[in-house]
Order: C-alpha cells, then structure tokens, then sequence
C-alpha cells in the first residue's frame, strides 16, 4: 500500500521499485551518453531512494504523463506561471508532497517521474536547452520542484512552512523532503531542524542522500558533518540511518511514525550500477569526458548495462 | 560596408595560472572557498599553496565571519565562489563583519549575471546594485581577460572590502593596457579629445562591453558621432574622464550592462548626470525588473535585449534615425560549447 504511515512495502512492490531504480539509472546514463556528460553520480546514489520516495508517498495520479511546457516568463504580478510541483498531481488534504532540494538532481528526478509515469519521456530532449522549463539546475517552473532551490540548504525551512500551514488547516498528508548530505555544511539547515523540532512538525519526513561526497571532492576532506545522525537527534529529530539501496528498508523508515521531525540517512553508493565510475573517485559531482578515450570507456559500460536489461 | 568581425584571441582560464604566480611574493594572501574551488578557477592554486588554502565548506555566512577574523589578523583573505553566493545568502555578515571594520577582503565572485546556464539561483543579476550601497565596499568588475590578470594589484591596493565581479573559463582578450582604478576606458571618441561633442555617449562595463564593440563600428560608419567607454570601477564612480564624456552628449547616454537597469552602472551614470544637471536623455540596457531563466549566454543576451542588436536598437530610439544595420555588419557572437574543456567544472 502507498501514502500509509508505518507500513512495508509488498514484495511485488520492492519488486516494482526496484525495476523504476533501475530503469532511472539506466534513462540517465543513457543521457549523459549522449550529452558528453552531466550528473551521472547523483543517478547511482540516488536511484533506489528517489523510487521508494515515490512509491510511498501518496500523490495524486495523473490521466497520462505530462509534456512539460516551454518556459514562459518568471513569476511576476499577472504573470502565468507553471509550477513544477504540477507533476505531483492534484493537491489534497491527505495527499503527501514531495520538496526537492538539491536542483542539480533534476535530471534524476525527471527520470523519475518519467518512470511513475508523471513526465512524457522525451521531455528529456528539452533538458538544459535554451528556453525549456526541463533546467539543468531545476527551479520552480521545472518539472517536479515546488519550489526554487538550487540555493542549496532552503528548501528545509520551505518545507517547514508547508508543514506547519497544513497542520494549521488540519491537513494529514505529509511534506517529504528530498535533501543532499552537502546542505548539512549550511547553517540554515541547523536553523531548520531547531524549529521543525521546537514546533513539532512531524509531518516532515526528510529523507538524505549521503553520498559522502560534494562538488570539491569528499565531505570529510572539503568539511566534515558527522557524525551526522547523533547531530540531528540532538536537535529533537528523530532518525533512521539506513542502507541507500534497500528499497523495503527505505520505506520502512520513511513512513516510520515516531511523533517528531523524521530523518532518514540513507548512506549510498556514488557509483552504483555503474563502476567506471571509480576511476574517478572522489570526484564524482559532475562528469565531463577528459577524451575520446574515457568516452569510450563509459560508452562500453553502458552497452553492458544496456545488455543485462 | 563590409561585413567587419571581432575576433579577439581567447584566453583559457586567465585566472588559474596568473593568481598562482602573483600570491607568490604575498603570504598574506589566502583562499577560502565554499566548495567551488574548481569551480572558481583556485584548484592548481590550492595545490601550489595548500597552507594558505582554506575549505569552509558550502557555509558562506561563516565563510563571511572567519574572513573578517584572518583580515584582524593581518592576512588578506581572497573569497572565491560565485558571484550569488557571497551577498546573498551571507548580507548581514558581509555587512557588519567585514564592510563595517573596513577590512581588507577580497569578495572574487564569478558567473556574472546572466552569464550562466544555472538559472535564476546562480545569475548575479543584482550583485552590483548591492554591494554599491554598502559603505567602504568598492566594486570592481573585468571585461576580459586582461583586466581578469590586473584587477588583483588593483584590489589588492585598496584599504578596505573589495567586490570582484570575475570572468571565467574562455575569456576574449580585448585591451592590451591593465585595468586601472577608477579609470574608464575611452574605446571610441567621437572627437578629438574627450570634451568634444557626440551625438550619443555609450558606457558599458563587463562582458556587454565586448557585445557593444561589435556594434559601435557600424554605428560610426553610419554617420554618428559616437563616444564609448568601458568601465571596470562601478564604485567609487567618481573618474572626470566618465563626467566629461556624459557632459558631451548631444542627442544622449546608453549604458549597458549585464545586471539590472536599477541599482547598477546605469543608475550610477544617471546620478552622475543628475548631480551635473545634464539634459539629454538617459537609455538603459539591461534587465528590466526581472529574474532571468537558465539557457545559454547568446539566447539570454538576445532575450533580454542585452546583445549588440540592442545597442543598435536604442542608439536608433535616441537619436531618431534609421541606422539600416543588416546583422552581417555586427561582428559574429562567439559560442562556447557547453562542455568546453576550459569550463573548469559544472554548478
């Protein structure tokens, strides 16, 4: 069952889970293939945690999958404005939210929703080209984000609101976050937790990928967050730190009901399904071919996993 | 007329190897960054002096905080990231940390503007106006890759906070003489020397004023009398050379820059002329009361009206006439490739 506090996913739905991650992993790679690069890290980290997320949270489904719109004009005094956060589905009392925080994951969440059916798979042509909503770094207008967050470490407190204006109109859905371990280095998010836990938002379900890694090279190195979970609790959030890619795990502690602001840790692999990728570890943020020659490298990669489909 | 080309020689990463070679006599210099160090062009820099490198992590209001206390010290911290994340998020310590004591550091701040493809959150589109209206700040900004080399001995001469508005990655290199303070640079005169009339006075700073020098020749051929500056010092904005160029406008002053019209050169040449009770008309190109999107630069500039056509568009307004120009007559725009090699990272 989906949009259930303190449940287990059915094996058929792990199952299901599993084949979105993977087909996430693979949509992905597919483009950075063809695009000489991109965000490829955030895919293999990411993969099992964005599909759980969306299959736990209860959204609204949609008629077919949406085309995204071209981009219009910003959000301004009589301005028409598409909001991302359309591809959620209709809102509703009971309904659940999803805030994205990390924008430059937005090509692994366009293939996400493309895997729940949310987003028209070739909406991924219009990723970074000029005058599409599909941004390279997601803002509002883009396909799943609620709100503009590429300013890492804001969209916590953003999401603090939400909770708390649903809770003020008796609202019982849940406001997820999806955050990235490196907005820990940021004050903001500190400043988040002390009052998610002083106003007891329960209703905040924050989920991390910590990849251990940042757009210098790894955290420990660049500044140090751990130990991580010891931290938030002592804020007055509870916390479950899980293996990332344990789907039936991830959404046991996603829906966990603990009666505080929740954490889940999900301590991942930056290279998963695709381990190429350790040549060049640690510095996985964004991949850029150095050569014809590493190209190659990838391209075989991606038959391989093209072939174990 | 012939069709005329700009073709200046481009510059791959000016900033990389000439901080290296100018921090080395100077000890006092520090880089403290918030995780763009490679992003910011300072990776082989951290490498060359790892004991005056400093990681503060993606934590700028600190970052802000621990620069005010090495600038107590005696040291010069050099901030590098991008342009957005040092006023934005950390104002109020940039303010009474840093500005207030008058200390010595170096705010080097890169993707100006529109020039990025990271959308609304990494376009600067207002740094200047800020950072104009903080006391003791002084605000500098490169137009290409020379001034990317001599904005260091400027800043660094300057006892008090500096604000660097940097250019990175492949940078054309238009002048052959360094940047100096507080001093415009005269592109074109419409006369002999500076005071003598011009039909309309263009003064354009950062990577507009390389837009603005493909339309200005075309602009002359057609008969008007153009005087164009550069400026590289937005504030103090006090150089005789940019009040006697205004006060020779006939017909008018455009200004253009990659910010918005308010609060930036466009409202710094306006109050010039405000308080020097200069009657023509002012045009201001930039962004009007707007946040931009992420596309690429040249789709941006022709957007929002900040490209060399658009100087021709206004010159046309102000002065009344029919300047005819084909867009053959304006030198190519250069492209970069979105994975250029000397793009040193991605956002």
């Amino acid at each position: 069952m989906t949009g259930q506090l303190d449940t287990s996913l059915s094996p058929k739905a792990i199952r299901s889970a599993a084949v979105m991650a993977e087909n996430i992993r693979y949509r992905v790679f597919e483009h950075v293939m063809a695009n000489n690069g991109g965000y490829l890290s955030q895919a293999c980290s990411a993969a099992e945690l964005l599909a759980t997320l969306y299959t736990v949270a209860n959204l609204a489904p949609l008629d077919s999958p949406k085309v995204p719109e071209p981009f219009k004009q910003v959000p301004g005094k009589n301005a028409v404005y598409l909001n991302g956060g359309d591809f959620h589905g209709e809102m509703g009392p009971d309904r659940d939210r999803i805030v994205v925080s990390p924008a430059h994951y937005a090509l692994v969440v366009y293939a996400a929703l493309i895997e729940t059916g949310r987003l028209e798979a070739s909406a991924l042509e219009q990723f970074n080209k000029d005058g599409s909503t599909v941004e390279m770094i997601g803002a509002e207008h883009s396909p799943g984000f609620e709100s503009t967050t590429g300013s890492l470490a804001q969209a916590l407190s953003t999401a603090g609101g939400i909770a708390l204006g649903r809770r003020l109109k008796g609202e019982t859905g849940q406001v997820y976050v999806f955050m990235s371990d490196g907005e820990f280095q940021e004050g903001q998010t500190w400043e988040a937790l002390q009052a998610l836990a002083f106003h007891n938002l329960d209703n905040v379900r924050v989920i991390v990928d910590v990849n251990k890694g940042q757009c210098d090279g790894p955290m420990s190195e660049v500044m140090n967050i751990e130990p991580l979970s010891l931290r938030i609790r002592a804020f007055g959030c509870s916390v479950d730190s899980v293996p990332g890619h344990d789907i039936s795990t991830l959404a046991t502690a996603l829906t966990r009901r603990t009666g505080k602001p929740h954490f889940v840790l999900a301590y991942t692999d930056p290279v998963r399904g695709v381990p190429v990728l350790n040549e060049r570890s640690p510095n996985l943020h964004y991949l850029r071919f150095t050569g014809e020659e590493e190209r190659q490298r990838y391209a075989d990669a991606f038959a391989q996993m093209e072939d174990s489909r | 007329m012939s069709a005329r080309s700009l073709s200046p020689e481009i510059v791959i990463r000016p900033h990389v190897e000439n901080f290296i070679n100018w921090s080395a006599d100077k000890p006092e210099v520090l880089v403290l960054t918030a995780d763009l160090t490679n992003s910011c062009e300072v990776g082989k820099w951290r490498e060359t002096y790892p004991d005056r490198y400093f990681s503060m992590g993606m934590a700028e209001q600190n970052m802000m905080g621990f620069a005010a206390g090495l600038a107590r010290e005696g040291f010069e911290p050099w901030l590098h990231t991008f342009s957005v994340f040092l006023y934005r998020r950390p104002l109020d310590q940039l303010q009474m940390s840093v500005a207030y004591p008058n200390l010595k550091v170096r705010l080097v701040g890169f993707l100006p503007g529109i020039a990025t493809p990271g959308g609304v959150t990494h376009q600067s589109i207002d740094d200047i106006a800020i950072m104009r209206v903080i006391p003791n700040m002084t605000v500098l900004e490169v137009g290409d890759a020379t001034e990317v080399e001599s904005i260091l001995d400027v800043a660094h001469a300057i006892d008090g906070p500096v604000y660097l508005r940097m250019l990175r990655g492949e940078v054309p290199r238009l002048f052959d003489t360094p940047m100096e303070f507080n001093k415009a640079r005269v592109l074109t005169c419409a006369g002999e020397d500076i005071n003598e009339p011009a039909d309309i006075v263009i003064v354009t700073s950062g990577i507009c004023t390389e837009e603005a020098m493909r339309a200005v020749p075309a602009i002359v051929d057609r008969g008007l009398k153009v005087t164009h500056l550069h400026v590289s010092t937005l504030k103090p904005f006090s150089d005789p050379t940019v009040t006697a160029a205004l006060a020779s406008a006939r017909k008018g002053v455009i200004t253009m820059e990659n910010h918005l019209v308010t609060g930036g050169l466009g409202s710094a040449v306006a109050e010039v002329m405000a308080e020097n009770a200069m009657a023509v008309p002012l045009s201001r190109i930039g962004l009007n009361d707007t946040y931009a999107h992420g596309a690429s630069l040249p789709y941006l500039l022709k957007e929002y009206q900040l490209d060399a056509r658009a100087l021709v568009d206004r010159a046309e307004t102000l002065t009344g006439s029919s300047l005819s120009i084909p867009d053959s007559d304006l030198a190519q725009i250069r492209v970069a490739a979105l994975h250029s090699e000397a793009k040193a990272e991605a956002l």
